[in-house]
């Protein structure tokens, strides 16, 4: 068979998503899925930050809360501004992405790890901030009675189908997007300047411009899934948006696959259903077996962190990964300051 | 003015603890160029084994005379030395291995690390804030118009001398040589005859136990303690170190001390100021970091190429 077709092959399965709510008429499974795809929607935009450009981003929730908020004060009661949720979506990715380079464009210099403190910084200030200006974000109660989406007349409601059907149509969008980049100029001097910066600048690449247009549709992601986020669970608050949901979605792109997107959506769903399914249900299964006291779900952060060691460790390339990635990662592992190789050289000379 | 001075005091405890935390940044910073993201982490641990081993001691109220000298040297150096194992272990376990990796894959292994601890603590004693035992007599005095507590004098005090054994430690024995010169060439050193291992691993030793000291002391200071401490106070420590000059012992010393005045005078001269601290001071991180990465007492270092 022709590889071309036998790789499309792969994805036929995709083609039977959509079916999904019609054979499952489970709500909480739907509902699941269309959370899950909010964070597929946000793995894959942290992914161009950390995993084409290699800018390690701590803050990323705060796009997140950004898309969110927007989303939660122009349309809703809060303030009588009642935007389409369609408009809204491409206005709050347009706001995140502003506020991306608004972000990107003062650490430009900063060398990758005092780039991270920044980022984390900004990611603490913007909940925060939405948390003490009360008098517009109703403080820690937050905003709540969104507005629902409607399309054709038809309001989406509290079922969780319409979302899930929305989720899917963006993450298409984002795949298309972020693998299209990818391959383009752009994405190559992503790579580039992931791999080497120096380098990628002297080669004559514009690197501030690469890396702001990095932190800018990386941000547009989130702003997306913030509004879709916020629309589905009909409230947005500041505690949403907090560092573990940052470091989370970290968790998702090291354990699939930082800069390969197949990884990355497989990573993002596979901690979904550990966090949403695995952890709950099989606290269940132990409660109803007289376990009372164990409850998995307190383990939550403990996974994220054994999820980070441990591949930083023994599998850095995630379990997914993009061949170029593996290499660079690989190569570094196995290359220490000294190398073995160079040191049995040196023995051999010694000898 | 009182209010001004109270603020001074106030601010300058604060930024005791926050100095005490921070010279563990500055250490492992300065020598592996690693933000040891778990630092704060072990802070919080810190005052978590205080807690436990005074209950162990059946210590849960005010300690007088002897005793009380006896039982805050006990805990604080048991402290100090569980918490100076956990660094090390940690040290072993999670960076070790990555010390040749690309910078970032360790301090992702760090952020991992840090999540491994607060859940452990959180497992330990519950989600909620927990109460220390006032051990230490509070007298206070009042000179003029300002009101300064006995153990706010105990935390400034604890700080500069800490910070004057660590600097004499550095300057004049041949570990702190040892690492001086790891933290200037790994590889010269390591061809010099120097165990970098060793020296690594005692750089954690150390400042994770300075971290431990903290941590007994803001659990005697704030009489308060709950797992998830150590995000906030080590982001504020790592401010601290990053202002002074990372990597420079005096410079996280100065930096600490300067973030608790700028978070006690913020809560005093902003409206609404306690809602307001952690924005000023993670303002204070992003533009240091943005416009003087190399600090109030660092010297701008070329990144190696």
């Amino acid at each position: 068979m022709n590889p071309a077709v036998r790789r499309s092959l792969r994805f036929v399965p995709l083609l039977l998503l959509p079916l999904v709510p019609l054979v499952d008429h489970n709500n909480s499974h739907i509902d699941f899925l269309a959370n899950a795809g909010a964070f597929i929607l946000l793995a894959l935009g942290l992914n161009i930050v950390v995993g084409f450009a290699g800018l390690l981003d701590l803050g990323y929730a705060a796009f997140f809360a950004i898309g969110s908020y927007s989303y939660a004060m122009l349309a809703s009661q809060q303030f009588g501004i009642h935007v389409p949720f369609w408009v809204m979506l491409f206005a709050a990715s347009g706001i995140a992405a502003i506020f991306g380079i608004l972000l990107g464009a003062p650490t430009l210099r900063l060398r990758g790890d005092y780039l991270a403190i920044v980022t984390l910084g900004f990611g603490e200030i913007v909940p925060q901030t939405f948390l003490n200006l009360s008098q517009y974000t109703n403080g820690p109660n937050g905003i709540n009675s969104l507005d629902s989406p409607s399309l054709f007349g038809h309001r989406f409601g509290f079922s969780a189908t319409p979302y899930f059907y929305v989720m899917l149509g963006l993450i298409v969008i984002g795949v298309l997007l972020a693998s299209n980049l990818q391959n383009s100029r752009l994405g190559r001097a992503w790579m580039a300047i992931r791999e080497d910066e120096l380098a990628a600048r002297h080669m004559g690449i514009n690197t501030t411009a690469a890396k702001l247009s990095a932190f800018a549709l990386g941000a547009s992601f989130s702003g997306l899934a913030g509004v879709a986020y916020a629309a589905k669970l009909d409230l947005v608050s500041p505690d949403q948006f907090q560092f573990n949901v940052s470091v989370l979605v970290l968790s998702m792109l090291v354990l699939g696959g930082m800069g390969n997107i197949p990884g990355v959506i497989v990573g993002s769903f596979a901690l979904s259903f550990i966090n949403s399914f695995l952890l709950p249900q099989s606290t269940n299964l132990v409660h109803s077996i007289g376990l009372t006291w164990i409850d998995f779900t307190d383990y939550r952060f403990m996974l994220y962190g054994v999820i980070l060691v441990a591949m930083m460790l023994f599998r850095p390339e995630g379990l997914i990964p993009s061949r170029q990635r593996r290499a660079e990662l690989r190569e570094a592992l196995t290359d220490p300051g000294i190398s073995a190789q160079e040191q049995t050289e040196y023995q051999g000379a010694a000898r | 003015m009182d209010v001004f001075y109270q603020q001074l005091i106030n601010g300058l405890s604060l930024g005791g603890i926050y100095a005490l935390i921070a010279l563990g940044y500055t250490m492992v910073y300065g020598i592996i160029e690693l933000i040891n993201f778990a630092h704060g982490d072990v802070y919080t641990l810190g005052t978590f084994f205080s807690l436990a081993i005074l209950t162990g001691l059946g210590v849960s109220g005010e300690v007088h005379g002897l005793a009380l000298v006896g039982v805050v040297l006990v805990t604080m150096l048991a402290a100090m030395l569980l918490c100076g194992i956990t660094g090390v272990l940690i040290e072993r376990l999670a960076y070790r291995r990555l010390r040749n990796a690309p910078r970032l894959a360790p301090l992702i292994t760090a952020i991992g690390m840090s999540f491994i601890l607060e859940n452990v603590m959180q497992l330990w004693k519950g989600p909620s804030p927990i109460s220390f035992p006032a051990v230490i007599p509070n007298p206070s005095f009042q000179a003029g118009g300002v009101e300064i507590a006995a153990k706010q004098i105990l935390v400034i005090v604890l700080a500069i001398v800490m910070m004057v054994a660590l600097q004499l430690f550095i300057r004049n024995t041949k570990m702190g040589k040892a690492m001086r010169a790891t933290a200037q060439d790994r590889d010269a050193a390591q061809l010099m005859g120097i165990n970098i291992n060793t020296t690594i691993a005692m750089t954690f030793l150390i400042g994770s136990a300075l971290a431990g000291a903290a941590g007994f002391v803001s659990g005697v200071y704030y009489g308060t303690t709950w797992f998830f401490n150590g995000f906030e106070a080590g982001l504020k420590a790592f401010t601290a170190a990053v202002l002074g000059g990372i990597g420079n012992v005096a410079g996280a010393m100065l930096g600490g001390f300067l973030i608790g005045l700028v978070e006690a005078f913020a809560t005093q001269y902003i409206p609404q100021g306690a809602q307001w601290t952690n924005v000023v001071v993670f303002s204070v991180l992003v533009l240091v970091l943005v416009f003087r990465p190399s600090g109030l007492l660092g010297e701008a270092v070329p990144e190696k190429v």
